[in-house]
């Protein structure tokens, strides 16, 4: 196992070069995605000549601006690669080519990167086990029975059985970090507006943002670092002028919001939580006990906001100008026959869910509320952050869970717990591993997540470095 | 949620559905809908008065065409389902006697 600054390291030594590395990954990939099942496709061709050409530059010394150059990525399915298929895991979609480039893939090319396939998710990001997706199951290489969360879990799985040094998801209620806390990751949510969501298939607007999964904190930062930055095409992202700088400092206080980790949250979980805090305190940071009420309170206000969201931004596939598309007697049966057809049933529920909260005479009462309740949670964090630097708490409240065991979509939404909150109100967080627990002989990765402020996305990089990287971290 | 009621949803969000997708969703959506309905005591006594954290603003750019003549022409006509010549196919909306 590489992180990318190992791989970037040997490529500047000559002791490896990119071209060895993609075609060690493709091997990779083809020994062991039969099982895991983690790509949607690979771009073979395409990748080794990249390769080839960025072996050319190390040899050249042509290296200039490109910190990234001849590092293989695995890229989300919902996330736009120009001349590629992105499907999104939608039937909708199967056959569907990006006519343009996402700004982040722009950017990450810019930079060097080299994409070496797509990987599979929950369709339209909307689940957390992906079990969701139109293609199948992905599965967990920590215990191949198990799920390797979601949505963003095609990536997670491409990194933790080493099939790629790192890959990149969207996160729009913890779809990076849960399946990083699932699959052993780093995985990081950056504040709402840092990186620019032009060029990714819309689910939540407002809470939508793109993020690394990787085997280290340094790595997160050098992808998120080429990712981030204001885009004219985005007018949400943010400056270095929006929110009041968050200093980065030698020791931080936590808070952790006990009265949030009780119903429902696995024993073990719990245990390695505590054994994290100490190993907070032992390093000379504070750890102090805090109240968030409303916070606790998000995943209500979260499952309006999202499908609110959802019913809006999906009216697009009707199966008239993109997609799949099924004849009708008239227009109104072609959209709603293509509807019937593309989506797979969790989408359907959000959609009429959505659809619901915002109807007439319903909407006061459940989007009005939730927004609502949206601003009061950020003003709670408002004040929680004038005492404390971070918010410590578990990504999730149990490891990965078996495929099919959570039949129930309201058992598994109450998975998002944790990371929803952190959407609604916008803030930046990461999730790494904090240990491991025991299921039927298998040893599964839990992660604890670290909030900060928002713009505090330096503050969490730079805990994550001193605590994950240099101590925690198994390498 | 009653049967009614799913259909009517169906209907606004120009889904078709079976009989079993129905009946399914409606309990579904029953239990979904049970659960968010606490965002009403948690903001119970609210007017929509609390301050807005965090700046919202307008983004605005000139009214002027970024693109090329035909730059993306070819590609999104080859995502159409049905197409005729650079026209995109649709079904009559207007009836004519």
């Amino acid at each position: 196992m590489k992180t990318i600054s190992e791989l970037v390291a040997g490529f500047t030594d000559g002791s490896y070069t990119p071209t060895e590395a993609v075609t060690d990954y493709l091997a990779a990939i083809k020994t062991k995605d039969a099982e895991v099942h983690a790509f949607l496709a690979t771009y073979e061709a395409e990748a080794l000549a990249a390769a080839s050409a960025a072996t050319d530059a190390y040899a050249a010394g042509n290296t200039a601006h490109k910190p990234l150059l001849g590092v293989p990525l695995a890229i989300k399915n919902n996330i736009l690669i120009k001349d590629h298929i992105a499907t999104g895991a939608s039937k909708i979609l199967e056959h569907y080519t990006a006519i343009y480039d996402a700004t982040i893939i722009e950017r990450l090319r810019a930079a060097g990167a080299i994409f070496i396939g797509s990987t599979n998710m929950d369709e339209f990001a909307m689940g957390g086990s992906t079990e969701n997706s139109a293609f199948g199951p992905t599965h967990n290489p920590h215990d191949l029975t198990r799920v390797p969360g979601g949505s963003s879990g095609g990536s997670a799985a491409a990194v933790a059985a080493n099939m790629v040094p790192a890959a990149i998801g969207t996160d729009t209620g913890g779809s990076v970090r849960q399946p990083a806390s699932y699959c052993g990751l780093v995985g990081y949510k950056p504040t709402y507006g840092a990186v620019s969501r032009y060029g990714l298939m819309a689910m939540g607007s407002s809470l939508d943002q793109a993020g690394p999964l990787t085997h280290s904190v340094a790595d997160a930062k050098l992808l998120h670092d080429v990712m981030s930055g204001v885009d004219a095409m985005d007018g949400t992202t943010i400056t270095a002028d929006t929110y009041p700088e968050v200093p980065i400092k030698a020791t931080y206080t936590f808070g952790v919001p006990r009265s949030f980790m009780t119903d429902g949250v696995d024993t073990d979980v719990l245990g390695a939580f505590e054994a994290h805090i100490e190993t907070l305190k032992a390093a000379g940071h504070k750890v102090v006990d805090i109240e968030l009420p409303l916070f606790e309170q998000g995943l209500a206000a979260y499952y309006i906001v999202m499908p609110a969201e959802v019913s809006s931004n999906l009216a697009r596939y009707d199966g008239i100008r993109y997609g799949h598309s099924v004849d009708g007697k008239d227009l109104l049966e072609v959209y709603e026959k293509s509807r019937a057809e593309g989506f797979g049933a969790e989408v359907k529920r959000r959609i009429l869910l959505g659809t619901h909260v915002l109807s007439s005479g319903y909407y006061d009462a459940y989007y009005g509320k939730a927004e609502i309740v949206r601003r009061k949670m950020r003003q709670e964090l408002v004040e929680t952050f004038k005492t404390v630097d971070m918010i410590l708490m578990p990504t999730a409240p149990t490891p990965a869970f078996a495929i099919g065991e959570q039949a129930d979509p309201l058992s598994m939404y109450r998975q998002d717990i944790f990371t929803v909150p952190v959407n609604l109100t916008g803030v930046p967080a990461i999730s790494f591993p904090m240990g491991t627990v025991e299921r039927e002989g298998s040893r599964l990765p839990v992660g604890v997540q670290y909030i900060a402020p928002h713009a505090g996305d330096e503050r969490l990089f730079d805990a994550g470095v001193k605590i994950y990287d240099t101590s925690l971290s198994p390498r | 949620m009653q049967r009614e009621d799913i259909t009517k949803l169906a209907n606004l969000a120009r889904i078709e559905l079976t009989d079993q997708e129905l009946d399914s969703y409606g309990t579904e959506l029953s239990q979904i809908v049970a659960y968010v309905s606490t965002v009403s005591e948690i903001a119970a006594d609210e007017a929509d008065t609390t301050p807005m954290v965090g700046a919202r603003y307008n983004v605005l750019r000139p009214d002027a065409v970024t693109n090329e003549p035909d730059q993306f022409t070819e590609a999104i006509l080859r995502e159409m389902p049905q197409v005729n010549g650079r026209s995109m196919v649709v079904k009559k909306i207007l009836k004519t006697e």
